[in-house]
């Protein structure tokens, strides 16, 4: 005997707009970023510590925009550095990727001179940049694009040398050529790994261009903040932080845009499971 | 009913012309000779349009056997001819489905069916300017295994079985000579797998590929083949044949009446036999 059982539930009511999950979501990181910013107030006057120690946030937005325009000017040429580095990194990063992941002789032979190269520490090959490029623009560049392409080479290749043996095998079996199973097989699936690579990496741009505008530059926000620190302006170089932040922020998000839009497939159970994606 | 065929490969072959012919094929792994032998002298003859199953202990080298006849694996010893030509690099005349369905997470269910037509000539060239044409041909394809509806679904939005009747519409699709099936079946439910007999007894029929098909399920192989092959244990070596006489379309019912039972029973003996030898 099958006996049907059938319950009726009552549909839970509806949370107010302000206590539901997707509203929490856009709301709370702002929330927290404000918090922050009371809280270090609040013990900046609590304990008066000095401006040139620890200035307050408000002592920085307002230095911030006492000195908007080189702020602006400044910041520009180290978006713009960290951009053309991060690009550089992406191809070189994407080529090398597919190389070293491709082939296990590639493989094999030059991974372990990439990870010695990596563990070189980037602040001290600045100077030889500089012996060779001057001071200004290129060093920096080159920095950037230094430490931004590890990450990248490094998630491709493994994408591309992890495709489980029997999606080759489909492939192969049709009589795909190696660039063929490259092409539809290796990128696609490796591009999940570079994406979260390029998270890394963006960050890590602006990390090697702030660092080579500080030893050699007569520009960017490096050197703004150089500058301010030697004239004691701290609030000014905490301006420069704030910006460097903002612009990291945006970067990471602009990745965050292009990922989604390249790799839906992989990101499976987001949006609860069963609706096609066309 | 079963033949020992330990040395009449040639002699016992069905027709005179054969589509897929082994001879003497050894394959060991590995680069020297201390490698596990997989396959030892195999005799195999398989003719055009023919349907035939290959069981036989775990491990005996079945998989190995498809690698060898596809191309995919070249053997140590021994030639493989297909289609009339020597096997010495993987054939683009072949569609081969896997026990996973192994099909590809980025693409739908449409844009895996179609993988085959962007590699395999002439299809590749004609896609650009024939996609339309093509893609009625790849629904239609899916419909007849009953996927009509999921065509833009991706491979985790389907169950097992509607993946495994995708993966069976990529072997199809470009009209390959030869179909390989590697257990296709064996991950699914009893239900889903006997529907799934239907449906490829169906596109067999409709389009008479030559098939091999490897498989552990003995009512499988009377139930889909016109011969069923049995391997010995580990090195592997067609050890005994049986005719599967039985007329077309089949259906479900037969693999309870005598014949097939009869015929399961006395295979299980032979692979019983050859797990203990």
């Amino acid at each position: 005997m099958v006996t049907g059982i059938v319950e009726d539930i009552p549909d839970a009511p509806r949370k107010p707009l302000w206590l539901r999950r997707r509203t929490l979501r856009l709301v709370l990181p702002w929330l927290v970023i404000i918090g922050l910013f009371l809280f270090w107030e609040l013990i900046v006057r609590a304990f008066q510590i000095e401006p040139f120690v620890l200035p307050a946030p408000s002592a920085i937005f307002a230095s911030g925009w006492q000195w908007r325009m080189p702020i602006l000017d400044n910041a520009w040429q180290t978006l713009f550095t960290t951009v053309i580095g991060f690009f550089i990194a992406v191809i070189i990063g994407l080529a090398g990727g597919i190389a070293v992941g491709s082939s296990t002789l590639a493989y094999d032979s030059l991974y372990p001179a990439l990870i010695g190269f990596n563990s070189i520490p980037k602040v001290a090959v600045v100077p030889i940049l500089v012996i060779w490029f001057g001071v200004g623009t290129v060093p920096a560049v080159i920095t950037a694009f230094l430490i931004a392409f590890f990450p990248i080479l490094v998630n491709v290749a493994v994408g591309i040398a992890t495709v489980e043996p029997e999606l080759q095998d489909v492939l192969r079996a049709l009589g795909a050529s190696r660039w063929q199973v490259i092409r539809k097989v290796g990128l696609p699936r490796s591009m999940p790994y570079f994406f979260a690579s390029l998270k890394v990496a963006i960050t890590f741009a602006f990390v090697g261009t702030i660092v080579a505008e500080t030893v050699a530059a007569n520009k960017g926000i490096g050197n703004l903040m150089l500058v301010a620190s030697s004239r004691f302006e701290v609030p000014l170089a905490f301006a420069g932080l704030l910006v460097t932040s903002v612009m990291g922020i945006g970067m990471y998000l602009v990745t965050v845009l292009v990922e989604q839009r390249m790799t839906g497939w992989a990101m499976r159970g987001a949006d609860g499971g069963m609706q096609p994606r066309v | 009913m079963l033949d020992q065929t330990a040395a009449a490969g040639s002699a016992r072959s069905r027709s005179t012309t054969s589509f897929v012919e082994l001879d003497r094929v050894s394959l060991r792994y590995g680069e020297d000779a201390s490698g596990t032998l997989a396959l030892q002298r195999t005799n195999l003859k398989v003719g055009p349009g023919e349907f035939v199953a290959i069981v036989g202990p775990s491990g005996c080298g079945k998989s190995t056997l498809m690698k060898v006849v596809t191309g995919l694996w070249q053997p140590t010893q021994g030639a493989v001819v297909v289609n009339g030509r020597r096997v010495n690099a993987p054939l683009s005349i072949v569609g081969m489905a896997f026990q996973n369905a192994t099909l590809l997470p980025w693409r739908t269910t449409l844009a895996n069916v179609m993988l085959p037509l962007e590699i395999v000539e002439p299809h590749c060239t004609k896609l650009r300017r024939e996609r339309e044409a093509y893609e009625v041909k790849a629904r239609e394809l899916i419909a007849l295994v009953g996927l009509a509806g999921f065509e833009q679904h991706f491979p985790w939005q389907l169950s097992g079985g509607m993946q495994q009747r995708a993966s069976l519409c990529r072997a199809l699709i470009h009209d390959p000579l030869l179909l390989m099936l590697d257990e296709p079946f064996a991950s699914l439910d009893m239900f889903t797998r006997e529907e799934l007999w239907l449906a490829l007894q169906d596109l067999w029929l409709a389009r008479r590929p030559t098939v091999i098909l490897v498989t552990h399920d003995l009512r499988e192989a009377v139930f889909l083949a016109d011969r069923v092959l049995v391997m010995s244990a580990r090195p592997g070596r067609i050890i005994a044949e049986a005719a599967v006489e039985l007329p077309r379309p089949r259906n479900l019912e037969t693999t309870y009446d005598s014949y097939s039972v009869d015929l399961v029973h006395s295979l299980r003996e032979r692979i019983s036999a050859a797990r203990a030898s």
